[in-house]
């Protein structure tokens, strides 16, 4: 195995067994800086168990998970990895801006840190309205806003599109992309089939295994399909 | 551990509170009107009040914090919060004394607003020394708070951290000597009420008694706030099995 210096993730032979249950069956990828990855399958695939192993949060039972080079969970990662998770993970009786301010004096950025993130997810608006008093597309936004604290160089974003308007989904996966292209690696989860359009590299996952791994050209070109829920149908019949 | 880090979690708890004005506001008050119905109660018998009411400032703390933390808490777990915390530069102690400091302070107003209350208009003529109730109220509201952390994690929803309160602080309600007074108790009961925290903090507020005897009580609310705390600490896992 050549040196994995330069990658952003080094995932091998990754298993997940809670409470008896194989939830990752030997997961393998690595990523680069920069890339902006798809992770796509449907619901109770484990997205979300490997985007917690990546983070740390969830205990790993076979195999590796490796991030910029120190082992998944390991202290010094701490701040560097941007997390949304699938539940708005922010404090429904705080303000939008008391949320986002605790969270950047915990990352120990300075206040304009607070008012650069609030506009990134075009929040500044709703500053001083409690968060419990907003849509569920703009929980999101304020749950995404903390994961941007600090412009982390990794960002594992779970679902973060669900649920919104399709506006509101095409500018985010801009601000994705643009995050991308100034370096960051960002993973995106999403169980919607014709996201897949939006990454530059696709992770298809099925019962826990991972099916396919490549650019979304590659995957209809290989499945002959003429979209993204038919090319992952072929592709789960083919497995069989 | 990071000091900086602690106080910015206290600081959020407290605007959580500040924008929950009911919450904030039964906190406080329901003390304060419990004390003045007691007294209230007793009027028809003199002195009743005087020997029954300061006892209840160890108590009132104790179990208004630990309700308040342990629902509190229990929300930072299933909302979410916590865990991306633990993604983080937070360490579980920062998150605990972040949570003792933010409930001490509440618990501290709480006491000053009874005691005062209780000492002018409700007219107590108790012996004790108000900084001395002051520090039992302190005590026993770091001690619910404490609780609270650690038996949220026991707990899977809010309507289960409500139930442990009768489980957790009725048996120390019996015993702490309000009831009956501790030397009244069977011997095997005696010596488990002798060491419960809810005793030590009413015994803490008796008057006239010898410093040493002060001290001791203050010692085991002291040794249950750290133990506690620990648990609590130790009961929150950063990674999931």
């Amino acid at each position: 195995m050549d040196s994995s210096d330069h990658s952003t993730f080094d995932v091998s032979n990754l298993r997940v067994v809670r409470s008896g249950h194989e939830i990752l069956k030997s997961i393998s990828f690595r990523a680069a800086p920069g890339e902006l990855i798809g992770l796509l399958g449907p619901s109770g695939s484990g997205k979300s168990t490997l985007m917690r192993s990546l983070l740390g949060v969830q205990a790993i039972t076979d195999g590796s998970a490796r991030i910029m080079n120190c082992a998944a969970g390991s202290r010094s990662l701490r701040g560097k990895l941007g997390y949304m998770a699938q539940s708005a993970a922010v404090y429904l009786d705080l303000t939008v801006e008391e949320n986002i301010r605790y969270f950047t004096g915990v990352l120990a950025q300075g206040p304009s840190e607070v008012a650069r993130v609030m506009d990134v997810v075009a929040l500044t608006p709703f500053a001083d309205r409690l968060v419990a008093s907003l849509s569920g597309g703009e929980r999101a936004r304020v749950s995404l806003g903390v994961a941007l604290v600090g412009s982390p160089p990794v960002l594992i974003l779970d679902e973060p599109t669900v649920g919104l308007d399709p506006i509101l989904r095409r500018d985010l996966w801009h601000t994705f992309d643009d995050l991308a292209k100034s370096g960051a690696t960002v993973i995106v989860s999403s169980h919607v089939m014709d996201e897949a359009a939006r990454c530059a590299r696709l992770l298809l996952l099925r019962d826990g295994a991972l099916l396919f791994d490549g650019t979304p050209a590659s995957l209809l070109a290989a499945s002959k399909a003429s979209g993204y829920d038919e090319a992952f149908e072929r592709l789960i019949e083919g497995d069989r | 551990m990071s000091l900086r880090r602690t106080l910015l979690t206290t600081r959020r708890i407290l605007e959580q509170l500040r924008h929950d004005p009911r919450t904030l506001a039964l906190l406080l008050l329901v003390p304060t009107a419990l004390m003045g119905l007691l007294a209230w109660s007793l009027t028809n018998r003199p002195g009743a009040f005087d020997s029954v009411g300061p006892k209840l400032l160890g108590v009132f703390p104790l179990i208004v914090m630990f309700l308040v933390t342990s629902v509190i808490t229990l929300r930072e777990r299933t909302v979410g919060t916590l865990e991306r915390l633990f993604t983080l530069p937070l360490t579980k102690a920062d998150f605990v004394a972040g949570y003792a400091i933010a409930f001490g302070a509440l618990a501290l107003v709480q006491s000053v607003l009874v005691s005062v209350l209780s000492y002018s208009w409700y007219g107590l003529a108790h012996q004790g020394v108000p900084w001395r109730i002051s520090a039992v109220a302190l005590c026993a509201g770091l001690l619910g708070t404490a609780f609270g952390l650690a038996l949220s994690a026991v707990a899977h929803t809010e309507f289960q951290a409500v139930q442990f309160m009768p489980a957790f602080i009725l048996p120390q309600l019996l015993l702490c000597g309000l009831v009956i007074p501790v030397s009244q108790l069977p011997s095997a009961l005696r010596a488990v009420a002798k060491v419960l925290p809810m005793t030590a903090a009413v015994h803490a507020i008796n008057p006239l008694q010898s410093n040493q005897y002060y001290v001791g009580q203050f010692a085991i609310l002291l040794a249950y706030i750290f133990a506690a705390l620990v648990a609590g600490a130790s009961t929150i896992r950063r990674v999931t099995k």
